[in-house]
């Protein structure tokens, strides 16, 4: 059953897939940035994987693909998880937005893209949502230095 | 509105369309009949709330980069202030995190006693919502008896870890103690009086025609926007979707007890309450059956590579002195490696994603916490409805800055 999954993804998406495996009974797969809205909404409507659970970042300087973008699937149909990364290159760090199928990625999203940086596309509202508008840098990614100090913002009348 | 005041609306703000008599209303970020600190801009047509603006991130502290550089037992007090009203829940979930990463199961006794303190923080979480919930609706009364129930807990918590708050109690492999010889009775005592104050509670709110009507048929979300909200916990249970992570995986020893998972209908906010009620009650029903069950024997991990040895074997043997000194300076070492570990926190998933190098530090620590799916939703959720309605969605969605945010 484990492996029925990924291989499904990999037959399904033999050029998108790049990788798969399992991790402590964490199934992963891994797949081109391009092919991400293509495999989610082929989770969504096929496999039945209607939540999306979770959607964060994860900084791996210096290694190129510097960033990777981590989704968490759940399915409450067949109570089953799976982990779908992107790996993001720095110099062209822009992803597809799934807030047209989750809306709940909205906000994820947001945070995403206010902590490391990371461009979505098509998403209706992509904001800083944490840190102020003003803040300078991403504070999640490993060269932000711990104790940077911030600009002061202008004061408000 | 003169032009200095402009520049302070968001950048999406469409200033331009209130000339038909729609009014911009900024609520919080501190504001008496919400509690935690959100701002909420408002635009009104009369009472009714025709779009709004969520903002957060007034109690950001950067848990997660924080996390990035120091080890993994140290991490735990962090945790604790996540939701600060369900700590235990917080430290159990990142413990388990750890020790999947690790491939490690900690003793029986140590997995019931998680079980037992996970329940009465939830326990807490919801008599925190729900008496609040009541004060902001006007039913002092009842806020004063549910925190005296929760204070009980708190006592029951505090004699086991040490504090009320912030107890940070687990340990990767383990927990600082082991519960105190006086704790049955001692819970015993605490649920007869959470019992009595829930039941007085109960007589006064659930068929009270103001709190009823205050509560009926406002916040409401359909079953499908709470799931491509990522709704879980008693905001999804209220729509009807019985998911919960306590049955659907479950973990530690969930699987020993008989509990049921209360659903409501309407997805409104009277269901939200109703299901925090029933889940009171299940919660107690779980600590008595795991009091019951609770096996002796050890609460640490044997291996002195994950859990610090006892202070007689430091000072007594050499092997146990470099253990305790390796685990204090470098800490634990997960292999390398990723993984996701969920657990079912008061307000619903409580997620822990963590990425190991192999150091004693976590490469990444990403918490997904339960409420900002919640609260994403705010904006839905209140659209349409009266103004004065948004305290009561606000306070059943039951935000935690600190999870929140992080």
């Amino acid at each position: 059953m484990n492996s029925y999954l990924l291989e499904t993804i990999r037959t399904k998406f033999p050029d998108a897939v790049l990788e798969t495996h399992a991790f402590r009974g964490d199934e992963t797969a891994v797949i081109r940035k391009e092919a991400l809205a293509g495999v989610a909404s082929f989770l969504k409507a096929e496999l039945g994987f209607d939540f999306l659970m979770d959607l964060t970042a994860a900084d791996y300087l210096p290694r190129d693909p510097r960033f990777e973008l981590v989704c968490h699937f759940y399915s409450s149909k067949h109570n089953y998880r799976l982990r779908l990364k992107c790996p993001v290159y720095s110099d062209d760090a822009t992803v597809v937005s799934l807030t047209p199928l989750w809306a709940g990625a909205n906000w994820f999203e947001r945070e995403v893209y206010d902590m490391f940086g990371i461009k979505f596309e098509g998403h209706p509202d992509l904001r800083r949502i944490l840190m102020y508008d003003g803040f300078e840098g991403h504070p999640l990614r490993k060269d932000y230095p711990l104790k940077k100090r911030q600009p002061r913002i202008p004061h408000r009348e | 509105m003169t032009e200095s005041k402009r520049t302070e609306l968001p950048k999406n703000w469409d200033l331009e369309k209130l000339e038909d008599g729609r009014l911009l209303l900024n609520m919080g970020p501190s504001h008496p009949a919400m509690h935690g600190i959100v701002r909420v801009l408002l635009t009104v047509q009369g009472e009714r709330v025709v779009n709004s603006d969520v903002e957060i991130g007034y109690l950001h502290r950067g848990f997660e980069k924080t996390c990035e550089n120091v080890t993994y037992n140290q991490c735990v007090p962090y945790t604790d202030r996540l939701n600060y009203v369900s700590p235990f829940i917080n430290n159990v979930g990142y413990a388990l995190a750890v020790e999947k990463l690790m491939g490690i199961e900690t003793p029986s006794r140590c997995q019931y006693i998680r079980v037992i303190m996970s329940e009465i923080s939830r326990i807490t979480d919801h008599l925190t919502c729900i008496g609040a919930n009541a004060m902001e609706l006007s039913a002092f009364t009842v806020y004063f008896y549910l925190i005296n129930a929760r204070e009980a807990l708190y006592r029951l918590g505090d004699s086991a870890a040490g504090g009320r708050i912030t107890p940070a109690y687990t340990r990767v492999g383990g927990l600082t103690r082991d519960l105190p010889d006086d704790f049955k009775t001692n819970a015993a005592e605490a649920f007869k009086t959470v019992r009595k104050n829930l039941s007085d509670s109960d007589k006064m709110l659930t068929r009270n025609r103001i709190f009823y009507d205050r509560l009926h048929n406002t916040g409401h979300i359909s079953k499908e926007d709470a799931i491509s909200y990522s709704f879980t916990g008693p905001a999804l249970r209220s729509t009807g979707v019985p998911l919960d992570v306590r049955k659907a995986t479950p973990y530690l020893v969930y699987d020993r007890f008989d509990f049921d998972i209360p659903v409501g209908s309407n997805g409104d906010n009277y269901d939200r309450y109703l299901v925090r009620m029933g889940e009171i009650h299940q919660s107690m029903r779980i600590v008595e059956q795991a009091l019951a069950q609770l096996p002796d024997g050890p609460v640490n991990h044997p291996d002195f590579n994950v859990i610090l040895p006892p202070k007689e074997e430091v000072y007594g043997n050499i092997e146990a002195l470099m253990a305790h000194f390796k685990l204090t300076f470098e800490g634990v070492k997960p292999p390398k490696g990723e993984v996701y570990q969920a657990v079912e926190g008061g307000n619903g998933e409580l997620g822990f994603y963590i990425v190991s190098d192999g150091t004693g530090k976590p490469w990444r620590l990403r918490v997904r916490p339960p409420c900002f799916a919640l609260t994403g939703a705010l904006s839905q959720m209140i659209k349409g409805g009266y103004i004065a309605d948004i305290v009561s969605t606000f306070g059943q969605i039951n935000m935690i800055g600190g999870e929140l945010e992080r």
